[in-house]
């Protein structure tokens, strides 16, 4: 997978997120966003998932730039696969129809066809004894589950995560996180917004550095972590590894 | 005094309670009774009108769900068009809301039949009727709707955008149906609401329940005879609907 960003720039009101990024990185499997809150990292997430709209400069995935038009945005949005923090899944549907409900209103399966692929989906994160249950009667842990599940049954060209273990607990941040590992497998490229830098540092191919709305600095993985060469992420890390 | 104001550590004991409410009803009868049995007079005489007072029941029944269903389909579109992100909809909305939550019922029902119906040679009253209390209704519901729309989290649109719902997909599969479960209690007392204020539409002469029992009244000129009723009548369908609306809050804050 190709992400190149010429000059993107993302403002809300008078907030400066993401100030005329520029990068172009190359990456088979995972790529890691790391960096301090508020640093940008969720916000350029969401315009990779073309769910907001940069105020200035382009976002080109694979060679394909992004439109700007809701209509467009629409379009490139159903063939990516998106997790957020917590609340991804619709509370008043379960588990299954809540995998099935994009299938068939957006990719247009019939409901047999929809219901056999969302329970093979199910079936593969061990959620087959959970399709019945809605949001509310499932761990948090078993709910990204299943919104990873929903975000893979449409069979997206590349997956976002944005911190999909942020709201849990660490016995269930180790359940999600066995799943996105278990996920290269699968072949489908991933970008990653995360705060756990040891499962960044052993998954990811490429981690980018996102502070300040800038990108000072990304690598490989393992070099990213041993050998830092800009001070900003050597503070960062410093920080962050202190404990 | 501190009885008054203590909030009891447990519930009081079945038989208290049913001895309570038992020798409260015998004392309020009694005291109605001595009040009214020397005024209440004419049963016999108001009884040859059952047909006239049923008829009205009748009536106003049909009117409120002529009505509930009129001011919802109102509401709900005022509330998406208070939201739209179309100025000339959206101010236009609000400006309906706000006028109609200022004005009281009776001067809306004044204005719209002698003033607006009038105007456009729309005589058919019951319509008419049903037409200005669903307009009054609607503006109440909406805000209720928009209470519940506005519940619905960010995450929740963002997840729906994700998938690749298009807005109008959104509110019909994610937003609606939780709005709905959320709302079905208020929605249910703005029912209750409907039934009462439809009495107010006995002033442009239509013959629902409350307009029956003052023409009974001013044919046999006794009044309690008629308008005890009347309250007992719009008792038997707004209690209902209140045990029912507090049921409905009950499972609600269970599911969530």
């Amino acid at each position: 997978m190709r992400i190149e960003l010429h000059n993107l720039s993302k403002s809300f009101g008078t907030t400066h997120v993401l100030v005329g990024v520029n990068l172009d990185i190359t990456f088979d499997h995972t790529l890691a966003l790391v960096g301090p809150s508020g640093g940008g990292k969720s916000t350029l997430l969401r315009l990779l998932a073309g769910l907001d709209v940069p105020d200035s400069g382009s976002i080109r995935v694979d060679g394909v730039e992004i439109g700007s038009s809701e209509s467009a945005l629409r379009i490139y949005r159903r063939e990516i696969g998106v997790v957020f923090q917590a609340y991804n899944l619709f509370p008043h549907l379960t588990a299954l129809q809540n995998v099935i409900l994009p299938l068939i209103h957006v990719h247009g399966l019939a409901s047999e066809q929809a219901e056999t692929r969302a329970r093979a989906v199910l079936n593969r994160f061990q959620l087959s004894d959970h399709s019945g249950k809605q949001p509310g009667q499932l761990s948090g842990g078993q709910r990204q589950r299943v919104a990873i599940a929903r975000a893979l049954a449409i069979d997206p060209k590349f997956l976002l995560l944005d911190e999909p273990t942020s709201a849990l607990d660490p016995e269930m941040t180790a359940e999600v996180l066995d799943v996105i590992a278990e996920l290269r497998e699968s072949g489908k490229p991933l970008v990653l917004v995360t705060h756990e830098m040891g499962f960044a540092r052993h998954t990811a191919d490429l981690v980018a550095f996102v502070a300040g709305g800038k990108i000072p600095e990304h690598g490989p993985g393992e070099a990213f972590f041993e050998s830092p060469s800009s001070p900003e992420v050597r503070r960062f890390l410093e920080k962050i590894l202190k404990y | 005094m501190e009885a008054f104001f203590e909030r009891p550590q447990k519930p009081a004991r079945a038989w208290a309670r049913w001895l309570t409410v038992f020798a409260l009803a015998v004392l309020y009868s009694l005291a109605c009774w001595f009040a009214f049995s020397t005024t209440a007079g004419n049963w016999g005489l108001v009884w040859n009108y059952r047909v006239t007072f049923l008829n009205g029941w009748l009536l106003t029944i049909g009117v409120s769900a002529a009505a509930l269903v009129l001011s919802t389909l109102i509401g709900v579109l005022a509330a998406i068009a208070r939201r739209s992100s179309f100025l000339p909809l959206r101010y236009s909305a609000a400006f309906y809301i706000e006028t109609i939550r200022g004005l009281p019922l009776i001067v809306l029902v004044l204005a719209g039949f002698y003033g607006v119906a009038n105007a456009l040679h729309w005589d058919d009253r019951i319509s008419a009727g049903i037409v200005i209390l669903s307009l009054f209704s609607g503006a109440y519901i909406s805000e209720i709707i928009r209470a519940g729309v506005e519940s619905i989290g960010r995450t929740q649109w963002d997840s729906a955008r994700a998938i690749g719902l298009t807005t109008v997909q959104t509110y019909r599969f994610v937003v609606f149906p939780q709005v709905l479960r959320q709302s079905l209690p208020p929605l249910a007392g703005q029912f209750s609401s409907i039934i009462k204020d439809s009495s107010l539409l006995s002033i442009i002469g239509i013959t629902e329940l409350t307009f029956s029992a003052q023409q009974i009244a001013s044919a046999t000129y006794s009044t309690l005879a008629c308008y005890l009723p009347l309250g007992i009548c719009y008792l038997l369908l707004t209690v209902p609907i209140s045990l029912w609306t507090k049921w409905l809050e009950k499972r609600v804050r269970f599911e969530s």
